[in-house]
């Protein structure tokens, strides 16, 4: 078996091509997977995810993955629904999660003033020294779109970075080999490029 | 911690603005919708200019008629999303799961859908169920109610790219944004016909309505012209974004003049691209 350098981990989320592109862009092609046995090999692994919890959960149940990831030695970074998989338990469909990082999912709370999904560009703020942040300030700006959320208004270990929409939400994770982002850094122009980047050199 | 301290949140979600470029056969295209197409530009270099320009997002009108029984060719949109790195959503004749499912996995955001819903609503469910409701754009072509009434009523318009087939659907604007919201909409693009193509502003009075009644991002689009109708529709009517076409395509209004004003002017905007970017195709780094 080859060992591959970064795998995606497919969740079967709609998000699995843009960040097949993104590592094209930066010149370090990924390879989409859903065999344990090739996530053993990688070197470091990306779990994404769209959708809802439960489905994505069932998924990786399905193909064994949830058991490999927790296996999983590497850097692995979740991104958007792929981060919240990694806490312990989520409120949409009342779904037990990966368990790798403490803490629990929720929904955000819509108003007119407030929308949900809290969609479109923000900044991070209260940035911890983190590789996978590494050049990454609060003047940069990145693409958001969710409806549930990690609640940052207490400050917990694993929190690298929250962002602020009426409420605080946790944008950057970590816990050991385990990080994760709310954002999309596949869709956050140079900002995004750069954390990707992070994570392929610096994680 | 390197930076502001705890507590003290001041940033928020920054307004977006998003050009809307008309696409047939691969082309973008300019003209009255479905008569006189003039091919505007390769799809690819659009996308790339108002990316570097600033562009908080893109949408992709897709006005390629279908062929009888056949479905449009959409291979565009994995060329798109190669070179895009930001979001974007493709529009028109995504009429089935498997139209969105071919269109996402392509490599799009969001997919809009506008006709199609009206005429079974229950894609929005479907769609939202698949895909999650942050992949599901609905639009509405909307207009006021010809009657006297006291209060301005507004109502949905449909087929509005099709002259012969355009016409009144039998709803009331507000009552079919509900639906839709309940049905899993995850963002709502209104529409508002009788200030589209003019370019004196947004139609603030339905879209401030419209905002009273939208628990989910809401973007105005018909009516953009200069900087001043931007700034009074983030500020009156409290929109998410907002989405312009000619007034972009022509040149008028570059992005990053608009986003230096509106930063003036002390709406959020993401700033507008300064760093120039290495290209696409640069060398690995590791």
């Amino acid at each position: 078996m080859i060992q591959d350098e970064t795998l995606i981990i497919d969740s079967g989320g709609a998000n699995v091509a843009s960040l097949l592109f993104a590592f094209e862009r930066l010149g370090v092609p990924a390879r989409l997977s859903n065999d344990p046995a090739d996530l053993a090999a990688a070197r470091r692994a990306v779990l994404p995810g769209v959708g809802a919890a439960g489905d994505a959960m069932a998924r990786l149940r399905a193909s064994g993955m949830d058991v490999a990831v927790r296996a999983f030695r590497g850097p692995l970074l979740g991104i958007c629904l792929g981060m919240q998989l990694l806490f312990e338990r989520s409120d949409e469909g009342d779904t037990p999660t990966l368990g790798l990082v403490p803490g629990k999912v929720s929904a955000l709370t819509p108003s007119p003033r407030l929308p949900s999904p809290h969609m479109g560009w923000n900044t991070l703020q209260s940035l911890r020294d983190d590789p996978l942040l590494a050049g990454i300030g609060p003047d940069d700006w990145f693409y958001f779109v969710h409806g549930y959320h990690v609640a940052a208004g207490v400050d917990f270990p694993s929190l690298l970075a929250r962002t602020d929409y009426g409420t605080a939400i946790a944008a950057a994770v970590r816990c050991e080999n385990y990080c994760g982002v709310q954002f999309h850094p596949e869709r956050s122009g140079e900002a995004g490029a750069r954390v990707l980047r992070n994570f392929l050199e610096r994680c | 911690m390197r930076h502001s301290s705890v507590g003290l949140l001041t940033e928020m979600l920054a307004r977006r603005l998003i050009p809307c470029l008309d696409v047939r056969d691969g082309q973008v295209v300019k003209g009255v919708r479905f008569r006189d197409h003039r091919v505007v530009g390769d799809i690819l270099g659009l996308a790339e200019r108002y990316r570097d320009e600033g562009a908080d997002e893109l949408v992709f009108y897709d006005i390629t008629a279908s062929p009888q029984g056949r479905s449009v060719d959409r291979s565009w949109v994995a060329r798109v999303a190669r070179v895009l790195d930001i979001p974007f959503c493709v529009a028109g004749g995504i009429r089935s799961v498997a139209d969105a499912e071919a269109v996402l996995a392509a490599g799009a955001e969001k997919v809009s859908v506008n006709s199609p819903a009206l005429e079974d609503p229950s894609l929005i469910d479907r769609l939202a169920q698949r895909f999650g409701s942050q992949c599901v754009v609905v639009g509405i072509d909307s207009a006021a109610e010809r009657s006297t009434s006291p209060a301005t009523r507004w109502r949905v318009h449909r087929y509005t790219g099709d002259v012969r087939r355009s016409g009144e659907a039998d709803r009331d604007t507000l009552e079919w944004l509900r639906e839709a919201q309940d049905r899993g909409a995850g963002e709502i693009v209104l529409n508002c016909m009788g200030s589209d193509g003019v370019r004196r502003g947004y139609d603030i009075e339905q879209l401030a309505a419209a905002r009273e009644r939208c628990h989910v991002p809401l973007v105005a689009s018909g009516g953009a012209g200069e900087t001043a109708h931007f700034i009074e529709v983030f500020r009156a009517a409290g929109v998410d974004a907002a989405l312009a076409a000619s007034v972009f395509h022509s040149g008028e209004l570059p992005i990053p003049r608009l986003k230096t004003e509106l930063r003036g002017a002390g709406i959020l905007v993401r700033p507008p691209t300064t760093a120039s970017r290495p290209p696409c195709t640069s060398p690995p780094t590791i």
